[in-house]
């Protein structure tokens, strides 16, 4: 008896020791609450240049000439992407003019075309952010990029297409601070 | 005499004979007709010491916007991506982590003096400085266990337009906080309550306001603004995150009246994105002498620091120059340096613009802008 009790409690204390070591393992403060998966997924918004968080969806640039029009874009950016008080849609210049000379818009200044789509997914139409469908999203970004010469007008942009659309800029931008900290800001720069 | 109210008592006020206010920055309204609200400008002219009063503190958003009005009750902070446990937590749980208390300056990348500017607070004001409280960001993410191959972070507000920015996950590893507390109370609303990123020594933009999500990422992510950062030359973008060592003097500066010649100390302040301020420098001469400044107190890390410099004037017309070392060894520029290195014309500064402020006093005691 007195044995079984020895061991009852041996096995105990054992399973508590085992237990506290693969909290110390996991956290620290056990502190929160582990988020769902849907969770996440409702709340990640960060489109990445591989675009594996883009949603299921559609969209052409015909589609987003109209809604360009109907969801109120134009009045803010103007009829073609110029005349509005808000940024201009479309490089001015010849599009065989060197990229970083077309001024510093959206469409032709982000390296990957996954970057247009986050930007009107989550900061467009101003004051009405976040009722854009995913569809409509696609069909918006379609517009900004063809009438920006970067795809045909035929071009239908969803998950897999739009990570693979070339943008104008290619890769000739400059490697961005590592922020490394307690380091001078550029070698050999004594300011 | 004034008399008690139950207002005064709950929460104290000024005198009525202290008026500084700020006031909207470059020329665009705030709040706009619509209550939209823009850059707002620290009046540095009236500064003493080197905390920012919350109520001065600049404000700057993305773009104009109206502040979110966030239930503190219903705010949660998620991070997730490249982590082995995605974690939320609500401001009462993150009350309950080992908190850390630092005074921090913040700085807008559009804080650039111009000729146009008549006070400090027109040229330099798009900065302040206030004592942050919160957790470390580290602390969370170890918590969260960071997995091999992350390299950047993207953090994101809750307000209206999901303002996002990417950033080196060594910052985040380093000094970052998750800040709740601002000057001994909560957050304010027009600098992100409930919650916050402080970014020491970073452009004001990255201090992500309003913060509900933070994403482990194995590269810049380029979300929302991400790519207004990207620049050409390699050089101008190691200039583009950190702040380099700046300082003013916010007296004398433009605007101001001195009475007549004697003593006046020379008082401004000096700060840096590369860590603590090491020595302030003061001329009275435009440039031909230069002496030591007393630091006030202790200098902190990416704070701003009060430095004091006694000073006769002998009523001739003169240049007062300031400029600062910090703890990496980088100097203060000139705008004719920045110019001979980079081989620009006078007056392109690549990043943010720390380059030394002139000062011109002219014989009748007024101060001019030595820009213009």
């Amino acid at each position: 008896m007195g044995t079984h009790r020895f061991f009852a409690c041996a096995l105990l204390l054992g399973g508590l020791l085992l237990e506290a070591s693969v909290l110390a393992q996991s956290s620290t403060y056990g502190v929160g609450r582990t988020p769902s998966a849907e969770e996440i997924r409702a709340w990640d918004i960060s489109i990445g240049p591989d675009g594996v968080e883009l949603p299921p969806g559609r969209g052409t640039a015909k589609d987003g000439a109209e809604l360009y029009v109907e969801r109120g874009c134009s009045a803010c950016h103007g009829r073609t992407g110029t005349e509005g008080r808000a940024p201009n849609l479309k490089g001015k210049a010849d599009p065989k003019t060197d990229t970083w000379e077309r001024g510093r818009i959206l469409p032709i200044r982000s390296p990957f075309a996954t970057t247009v789509w986050d930007y009107i997914n989550r900061a467009m139409p101003l004051n009405r952010e976040g009722t854009l469908t995913a569809d409509e999203v696609y069909a918006l970004t379609a517009y900004l990029l063809y009438i920006n010469d970067v795809i045909p007008e035929d071009a239908v942009l969803d998950a897999q297409s739009l990570p693979k659309v070339k943008m104008p800029i290619g890769d000739e931008y400059a490697s961005l601070p590592e922020g490394k900290p307690k380091t001078r800001r550029l070698r050999g720069y004594p300011y | 005499m004034i008399k008690g109210s139950k207002e005064l008592i709950a929460y104290g006020d000024r005198s009525r004979f202290v008026t500084s206010v700020r006031i909207p920055h470059g020329g665009r309204p705030s709040p706009d007709s619509f209550g939209l609200v823009f850059h707002v400008a620290t009046p540095l002219q009236d500064s003493v010491g080197v905390i920012t009063p919350s109520s001065l503190h600049y404000v700057a958003t993305t773009r104009g916007s109206f502040l979110p009005d966030i239930d503190p009750q219903e705010h949660r902070l998620m991070i997730h991506g490249m982590v082995d446990r995605p974690l939320t937590l609500t401001m009462e749980d993150l009350k309950r982590l080992p908190s850390v208390t630092r005074l921090h300056f913040i700085e807008c990348a559009g804080n650039r003096s111009t000729p146009k500017a008549k006070t400090v607070q027109e040229s330099h004001g798009m900065t302040s400085c206030a004592e942050w409280t919160g957790v470390l960001l580290s602390t969370l993410l170890k918590e969260c266990g960071v997995k091999a191959g992350a390299s950047w972070f993207v953090a994101e507000g809750a307000e209206e337009v999901k303002g996002a920015s990417s950033m080196p996950l060594a910052k985040a590893m380093d000094d970052v906080i998750v800040a709740y507390g601002m000057n001994g109370e909560p957050v304010r609303p027009q600098q992100g309550f409930p919650l916050r990123l402080l970014v020491p020594g970073f452009e004001g933009i990255f201090s992500t306001k309003y913060v509900r999500r933070i994403k482990l990422v194995d590269r810049y992510y380029m979300n929302y603004n991400d790519y207004g950062h990207l620049r050409q030359d390699e050089k101008e973008t190691a200039l583009g995150y950190q702040v380099g060592p700046k300082s003013v003097i916010t007296f004398p500066s433009v605007g101001q009246q001195l009475p007549g010649k004697g003593f006046y100390e020379i008082s401004g302040l000096a700060w840096s994105g590369g860590g603590a301020i090491r020595r302030v420098e003061v001329s009275t001469d435009d440039g031909k002498h230069w002496m030591d400044a007393q630091i006030k107190g202790t200098a902190q890390r990416m704070a701003h620091t009060r430095f004091g410099c006694p000073w006769n004037w002998d009523g001739k017309e003169t240049v007062l120059l300031s400029r600062c070392t910090d703890e990496l060894g980088a100097v203060q520029p000139t705008r004719a340096q920045v110019a001979k290195f980079f081989n620009v014309p006078l007056g392109e500064v690549p990043g943010l613009d720390n380059t030394v402020q002139p000062w011109r006093i002219a014989s009748d005691g007024s101060v001019l802008n030595g820009h213009a």
